[in-house]
């Protein structure tokens, strides 16, 4: 019980981190394409400023659950996934830098340089989350001693490209809604126009995803032994398309919560699919690690458990506390005080 | 390529750079906070100003410390994945409370702070720097009570071919976790005392803004003289604390390599690793050392031939660190000193300004050589007496972490020059003069 407690929330706060960090990573790689000039930059950076950080803790916040509820898992996850999670690694640490760099030097080949750290530092991470989510549904090659048997370009595989390419997509959408909500002027009607264009190519290779994930991937499984459990594709599915509606509809805010909450849905469409397993082994579902296989002792499940209840909701408050406060959106005027971006 | 001493070489370099901007946040946000508090409760604009400079600062620094910490999380599963495996009961459960209760607040906070100056009230705007403040140190609690337990675990069972949890109280209240606990904080403020000193130090010396880098100077003296009068009585608890449940360590630290009573303390002493003794020990206060470890003229040292060979730690690097961080911190206690009786005429004393201006790496220094004790002296342990260094690696090809390792130095080397530059660039600027200050604008 307290396994799949676990379980479930494991799942839960690596969906709430691609939902909130989702479109900075989406802005980020979005940015050499929408902005004109360096006024616009600087209006998509402070548009994320003051909530990038703390949408990255959640990363740090799944990182740390997983090591510290599933150990095992984290284990031979993060050391199978060498390669792309260092580069996803490196790719965060060039994006967080890159804010605060940016305006420190008045010059126009310096901000050039952090802008393509920016676009490096949101694309790659966005593109390798989404393969690597997409191989952890296939299964990964690794055996019982956690020894990973593949390179990098195992990873890269049809499949493994469609996450990628999807996840990126939800992602683009995701930022482009944040800027529509965020901006005024040139850059908004950029950002709107964009959202619809971005909400078909989107749907498209959503379509292919789900068809994909049916014929190589275990996931309908668990949704075929519980068909309630479709509940949780179908409201994703529904999401999606009211967000297109509301993107008709000019009503910003309201699309970008339901993309938010078809991230927060294609994410749980996965782990749901995923259980009991974590991390299946594509060589033998004997090496699978699951929520039981791999997880600490009742009494650490327990202690951590009284942690989350008690702070996981506090920080939501105070986290939405901060978006409300930055509600407004970014202006030229904004871009005047001496601590923006 | 040998994967143990790759990955142990990654770790060095992802540890000791973060640890480059950790002990400044600690203490920095304090010093911010406490300048910031000082405005809202005079309403001088002066503090306000201050609060905003050393803020400007702070943050090239907290940038830096925030993207190289998501690394130190990563590594424990990329390449010490059997370690993670082993103890991730424990040591998973304290990283992960951290982010949850100390991380988030920070990070969040600090955005209110930096971007709310007009959309909070000002009493609020300073109770946001202090709230980030609570939480570095928060952070750096949990991340020292996971550390302690790899230099003296308590409260566990082997259970089923790992560590496991049987007292989360005794983990996060051992003696142990709480002596590091003060004494790397300190260390922090005591960096960010000495920091703020020395830029001052530079300006007075410059006659530029004199009124505002005095002020800033005694703020940061007051706060340095506590806490390095602190540390060095903080440094001997905790080093009995070390002595006695870390005696290889120990031993190792004083390069005491015969097991004796009454054990002398040498003020000159060289080791001679290879040769299992001490070239040269000098300036000997009898049983100064059994003392200082026991309290008691007459209490049994282990020496380093206690052990076979491959259980001891390097002790060459160890005593070294150790000495020259010892002296370092009675040096800053004495620089600290001496600046309480200059406070007030500190732009006549410009030998003490030069010295003050040239001492800001000694902390830093400090910092990094209490770290090289506390994790080179625990080897060949990586939990003490329960798990080895060598069998805590991932099962991954050394090259991979050649290349990982080499893009490591790269970036980090690119990271470092240019947070150092940015940061010596704002310093040597000052603060905007008062008629523009809401004229300024940053960036293009």
């Amino acid at each position: 019980m307290l396994e799949t407690i676990w379980f479930l929330l494991w799942g839960l706060l690596w969906a709430i981190y691609f939902m909130l960090d989702g479109f900075d990573l989406g802005l980020g790689t979005l940015r050499p394409f929408i902005a004109r000039n360096d006024t616009q930059n600087r209006i998509i950076y402070n548009v994320m400023g003051p909530v990038w950080d703390g949408n990255e803790v959640w990363l740090i916040t799944a990182g740390g659950v997983t090591f510290a509820a599933f150990p095992t898992t984290y284990a031979v996850m993060f050391s199978t996934l060498y390669a792309p999670l260092l580069l996803i690694l490196f790719g965060l640490i060039i994006r967080g830098v890159s804010f605060e760099f940016r305006g420190q030097i008045d010059s126009p080949g310096w901000r050039k340089i952090w802008d393509s750290c920016l676009f490096v530092g949101s694309f790659v991470p966005a593109l390798l989350f989404g393969v690597a989510f997409a191989n952890i549904f296939q299964g990964i090659p690794f055996d019982d001693k956690g020894v990973f048997h593949g390179t990098l370009f195992t990873l890269l595989n049809p499949y493994g490209i469609l996450g990628g390419v999807l996840f990126v997509l939800l992602f683009l959408l995701h930022g482009s809604l944040w800027l529509a909500v965020k901006t005024e002027g040139p850059l908004y009607e950029r950002a709107a126009a964009l959202s619809s264009k971005l909400w078909v190519v989107l749907l498209v290779v959503a379509v292919i995803f789900l068809v994909d994930t049916w014929f190589v991937t275990p996931l309908y499984k668990n949704y075929l032994s519980r068909p309630l459990l479709f509940v949780i594709p179908l409201a994703t599915v529904v999401a999606l398309l009211i967000t297109r509606l509301f993107i008709a509809n000019e009503a910003w805010w309201n699309a970008w919560f339901a993309s938010c909450l078809t991230i927060l849905g294609a994410t749980l469409f996965g782990i749901v699919g995923l259980y009991p397993n974590l991390y299946p082994s594509s060589l033998n579902p004997a090496f699978s690690l699951t929520a039981f296989n791999s997880s600490s002792s009742p009494l650490t499940l327990k202690i951590m458990l009284v942690v989350a209840l008690i702070f996981v909701p506090i920080v939501i408050l105070y986290q939405g506390w901060v978006y409300y406060l930055f509600k407004d959106k970014v202006t030229l005027e904004h871009l005047e005080s001496d601590e923006a971006y | 390529m040998d994967v143990v001493l790759l990955s142990r070489l990654q770790f060095a370099v992802a540890t000791m750079f973060h640890f480059l901007f950790v002990p400044l946040t600690l203490g920095l946000s304090i010093l911010v906070a406490i300048m910031e508090s000082i405005y809202v409760k005079t309403d001088d604009e002066e503090y306000k100003r201050m609060a905003k400079f050393w803020g400007k600062i702070f943050l090239i620094n907290f940038a830096v410390g925030i993207v190289t910490g998501i690394t130190l999380e990563f590594q424990f599963g990329t390449n010490w994945a059997r370690y993670s495996k082993y103890v991730g009961d424990i040591f998973g459960s304290l990283l992960a409370i951290e982010a949850t209760v100390a991380f988030f607040l920070e990070s969040t906070f600090i955005a209110i702070w930096v971007f709310g100056w007009n959309r909070v009230s000002p009493k609020l705007h300073a109770a946001c720097i202090w709230i980030v403040a609570i939480a570095a140190t928060t952070s750096a609690y949990w991340i020292l009570v996971a550390n302690s337990w790899m230099q003296h675990p308590v409260g566990y069972v082997i259970r089923g071919g790992r560590a496991e949890l049987v007292d989360f109280v005794a983990v996060i209240t051992q003696p142990f976790a709480i002596w590091t606990f003060l004494h790397v904080p300190f260390a922090g403020y005591i960096v960010a005392g000495f920091f703020v000193m020395g830029v001052s130090a530079y300006h007075i010396l410059r006659k530029s803004n004199v009124s505002f880098f005095s002020k800033s100077f005694r703020i940061a003296l007051i706060f340095a003289l506590i806490f390095s009068i602190g540390e060095v009585i903080v440094g001997d608890f905790h080093g009995k604390v070390m002595g006695k449940t870390q005696p290889a360590k120990l031993a190792a630290v004083e390069s005491l390599w015969e097991t004796a009573k009454g054990v002398p303390f040498s003020m000159l002493l060289i080791p001679d690793e290879a040769n299992e003794r001490n070239s040269l020990e000098m300036f000997q206060i009898p049983k100064f050392m059994s003392w200082l470890v026991y309290e008691q003229w007459d209490a049994e040292i282990k020496g380093l031939k206690e052990w076979p060979k491959e259980d001891r730690p390097p002790v060459t690097l160890t005593f070294w660190s150790f000495r020259i961080m010892v002296g370092l911190g009675f040096l800053f206690a004495l620089l600290t000193v001496i600046g309480w009786f200059k406070r007030n005429r500190l732009e006549t004393s410009r030998w003490y300004l030069r010295v003050m201006m040239y001492a800001i790496p000694l902390p830093y220094l400090a910092s990094e050589l209490g770290w090289i004790v506390t994790e080179v002296g625990r080897q060949p342990w990586i939990v003490y007496n329960v798990m080895r260094t060598a069998d805590a690696v991932s099962p991954i090809p050394g090259g991979h972490v050649a290349i990982s390792l080499a893009a490591f130095v790269l970036l980090y080397s690119l990271l470092g020059l240019t947070a150092f530059a940015l940061m010596v660039k704002t310093a040597r600027k000052g603060p905007p003069e008062l008629p523009t200050i809401l004229e300024v604008r940053r960036g293009g």
